[in-house]
């Protein structure tokens, strides 16, 4: 088994370091020029070249990815234009903020998508399946701004202004001190992703209740409860998890328009600003942050699928 | 007086109804009681209602299958009988696994692939508060594995299903069944699947196992000679219906209804008697079919054949030989020949895994890159039917094992067999339509069916169809991998009947590949044995079947059930 897990992480390393050759390759193609971003329109020739100077914009384009790559190694990711200070410091917080955002929606999501899936398949065919199918269908359908918006007209304006719409903190507070304001950003991303991972799920347990082994276990006598637990979602957690994992990594890129739409203080917002003020550096680093999640996410689904097959595990000890 | 009369009965069913959810009828009131130590045959074709009947006796039945009428009642571990069908869900739960359990036909689905063997077993016993300790039900895990023929240490308990046998694996479902000492146990083709000799095991563990502890067993099958070997006591159950019940000896000797009697006919026997009763006459002299050939429609294309066949009598077509393929480490077969002659039907006997399927692949030029040659007519064959030239490929033909997956659903009869036709000659639309109807009577298949979808046929119908879509290009060599297995005995006997004719009539050589030898005095001339990759044994089926030399085949022939 760990040999198979460490060919996974070997591949994972792999696609990370291709994602820096890209995303380093990315920002060389992004139209315009950095020095004169950050100095306006009315720069002389002379500072631009001062500031490409101080920057290391004019070093050959490799010298300046592996100085780049080396920093990231180090923890060091270079120097935000815009604010002249260190990256590290402008997204520490922000990290923090975005990961409580991430983590509640993944948790509620995951546990409801299962439970929501699982309760449908067993009551396949019945009234409540249909609407659970037919209501997942139509969120699943919708955009994450179309379900923030919907959201902040029912719960925050218009008929029940109970949450507000907008992030209460003000900057260098950290956002959880006031949970209220998690709550639409949260829900937002949760009803996203929920739609998916239910419909998924349904459909694998659906075929695991069709299966031999879980006819025999009713067979056997095994109380209801157990026959669930036991004979059935464990075969059906592998291959939803795979759909976990592409939902969850999606996540960490859909976060950025919901942190927009919430002005919540996360690292989308941080992306935004970055793109529009031409701040090479921090795009670079929030670009790794997200994929290095994906391939996290990616990898743990792996771990899950080869932990709950035993075929897979056996492999490993031969 | 009365007390011991109503127990005598272990299992009782009594007007069984169950209907589709769409208001068929399945079970149209079935009846059926077993008395302790006794093992009652349920024997049905597919679709006749056999495995609904059985679960009922447990209170179970499968998505889409409502109760409508009768009633089940066993007998209780304090001797009261119990009604299966009306007590509570919590009661039934409680029966079942304890007072009546139940062996299922595929033991590879019905094992929990992610839980040890040892834990499965475990479960029941835990769940049904058998023992009073965990340390008592593990002493109970390790008897009943004892008692089924398995290894009872700890190593092998921590087993999952995949790391055993198929005959494992079935045995581990009998101890399953086993463990509370049930009253009655429901086996559903319990050795369907499973190589002769290991088939041969299971059904004696079943019987010692019944008879020791008297338990009433409903068997159910589709195999008369296994119901030979094992059952008491026969019910013959068609559409919903037993037709016949009796001892065994009364309905296998003496059927009185007539599709009783047409089963007990269609079972293949190795003496040669049964399934060939109608086409006997015909296989002992060739010549007697030759009118047979030149009377039917095709007459140029089969007459030139027959002259071929006739000039080549000692060539043989099909050669194979030194043909060895390895699957990386793996052998599956090693330094393999064997010759096939015009006219001639070898069958090439192996049970799973023996590599039969694997050379009839490399014949067709399905299979990997392989060591050796195979020549057709003199003419060594490339490896992949790629590199083969349209010729080549049209002189061998397949017909695979399963009618209903080797046909394209979404084409139609006349399509699927034209296609051999479009693609491999350069004939034109008429003279292929002309032909496909042609070779559709020829498998005595009507040719308004032609127009249907693979869907709309039964089994039969389908590789009635299959076999014309190999014989449509008037092959040389047809291969025919277990074209029979998959179908019900009646059907399979009017299979191997047409295959034997047809043969005769084209005069083609076939290579009748199988692991069911009782076939072999039905189909073919010759016998090649293969057993782990090697040919072990050849002859005349006279030779092999009256005198085998080798041990193995000794050992076939000992377990073949006979009825």
């Amino acid at each position: 088994m760990f040999r198979l897990i460490l060919r996974r992480l070997a591949i994972s390393v792999a696609v990370l370091w291709l994602v820096t050759l890209l995303v380093f390759v990315a920002t060389l193609l992004l139209p315009g020029d950095p020095a004169r971003a950050i100095l306006g329109q009315q720069a002389t020739p002379e500072r631009i070249a001062a500031l490409n100077d101080q920057l290391g914009l004019d070093a050959p384009v490799w010298q300046r990815y592996l100085d780049w790559l080396g920093g990231v190694f180090t923890g060091d990711l270079g120097t935000s234009a815009a604010s002249q200070g260190p990256v590290t410091e402008l997204l520490g917080g922000r990290i923090g903020a975005s990961l409580v955002l991430l983590v509640g929606a993944a948790v509620i999501s995951t546990a409801g998508g299962l439970a929501l899936g699982t309760w449908s398949a067993l009551r396949r065919g019945r009234a409540v399946d249909h609407t659970v199918s037919g209501l997942s269908l139509v969120v699943a359908a919708l955009p994450e701004f179309v379900i923030g918006v919907a959201l902040i007209v029912l719960l925050s304006t218009t008929v029940l202004p109970v949450f507000p719409s907008v992030t209460l903190a003000p900057p260098g507070e950290p956002v959880w001190s006031r949970p209220i304001q998690l709550v639409l950003p949260i829900l937002t991303l949760t009803l996203v992703v929920t739609p998916y991972i239910t419909r998924m799920m349904r459909a694998t347990m659906s075929e695991v209740l069709d299966s031999g082994y879980v006819e025999m276990a009713r067979l056997k006598g095994i109380p209801e409860r157990v026959v669930i637990t036991r004979h059935a979602v464990p075969h059906a957690i592998g291959p939803v998890a795979q759909v976990i994992a592409i939902q969850l990594a999606w996540l960490a890129g859909g976060v950025v328009v919901v942190e927009f739409l919430f002005r919540y203080p996360g690292i989308g917002q941080a992306l935004i600003d970055a793109v529009n003020n031409r701040d090479v550096e921090v795009v670079q680093a929030i670009t790794l942050l997200i994929a290095g999640v994906y391939i996290v996410v990616n990898l743990i689904a792996d771990i899950v699928g080869i932990m709950t097959n035993p075929k897979l595990r056996a492999e490993v000890a031969r | 007086m009365t007390a011991p009369a109503t127990v005598t009965h272990t299992l009782l069913a009594r007007e069984l109804r169950v209907d589709t959810a769409t208001g068929h009828p399945v079970l149209k009131g079935v009846s059926y009681e077993i008395a302790p130590g006794e093992v009652l045959a349920l024997v049905g074709e597919s679709g006749s209602g056999k495995t609904t009947a059985g679960l009922a006796a447990l209170g179970h039945f499968r998505r889409g299958l409502i109760h409508t009428g009768g009633g089940v009642s066993v007998q209780s571990d304090d001797g009261e009988p119990v009604s299966v069908l009306e007590v509570g869900d919590r009661q039934r739960r409680s029966l079942r696994g304890s007072t009546v359990a139940y062996i299922p036909q595929d033991p590879a689905a019905s094992l929990n692939p992610a839980l040890r063997i040892g834990k499965q077993i475990g479960e029941v016993l835990e769940t049904h508060g058998y023992g009073a300790s965990a340390a008592e039900r593990s002493t109970r895990i390790a008897e009943v594995l004892g008692e089924v023929g398995l290894p009872d240490d700890e190593a092998y308990r921590r087993r999952y299903p995949h790391e055993l046998s198929g005959g494992q694996q079935q045995r581990v479902g009998i101890a399953m069944a086993f463990a509370c000492r049930p009253n009655v146990v429901v086996l559903d083709e319990p050795t369907t699947g499973l190589d002769v000799t290991t088939q041969t095991l299971v059904l004696r563990t079943i019987s010692a196992l019944t008879t020791e502890h008297d338990t009433a067993a409903l068997y159910i099958t589709h195999d008369l000679a296994v119901v030979a070997t094992i059952a008491h006591r026969v019910a013959v159950l068609r559409r919903g219906e037993v037709v016949e019940c009796g001892s065994t000896e009364e309905v296998l000797r003496a059927p009185a209804h007539a599709y009783t009697r047409e089963l007990v006919t269609a079972v293949p026997h190795l003496d040669g008697t049964g399934a060939t009763d109608t086409s006997g006459s015909g296989r002992s002299t060739p010549g007697s079919s030759t009118p047979g050939a030149t009377e039917s429609g095709a007459a140029g294309a089969s007459a030139a054949d027959m002259e071929v066949a006739g000039d080549a009598e000692h060539t043989p077509v099909l050669s194979v030989s030194g043909l060895s393929v390895a699957y990386g480490e793996h052998r599956v077969l090693r330094d393999v020949s064997l010759d096939v002659r015009a006219g001639e039907c070898l069958m090439l006997l192996g049970e799973s895994g023996s590599g039969k399927t694997t050379l009839s692949q490399c014949v067709a030029g399905l299979g990997l890159p392989h060591a050796g040659t195979v020549s057709v007519s003199g003419t060594p064959l490339a490896a992949s039917t790629q590199r083969r030239t349209a010729e080549q490929l049209r002189s061998v033909q397949y017909v695979f094992q399963s009618p209903y997956s080797s046909l394209n659903p979404r084409k139609t009869i006349a399509q699927s067999v034209e296609l051999p036709l479009r693609t491999l000659t350069d004939l034109d639309a008429a003279a292929r339509r002309e032909r496909v109807t042609e070779t559709l009577e020829r498998v005595r298949l009507d040719p308004a069916l032609a127009g249907r979808l693979p869907d709309e046929l039964s089994g039969g119908q389908r590789q009635r169809a299959a076999i014309a879509r190999g014989l449509v290009t008037t092959p040389d060599v047809l291969l025919c991998d277990e074209v029979t297995s998959a179908l019900d005995v009646s059907v399979q006997a009017t299979i191997v009947d047409l295959l034997c004719e047809l043969r005769r009539e084209l005069g083609m050589a076939m290579l009748f590949v199988t692991h069911n030898i009782a076939l072999a005095r039905h189909v073919a001339d010759r016998i090649a044995v293969l057993r782990g990759g090697e040919v072990v044994e050849s002859g005349t089926v006279g030779e092999v079947l009256d005198s085998p030399s080798h041990e193995y085949t000794r050992e076939l022939l000992a377990n073949t059930p006979r009825m």
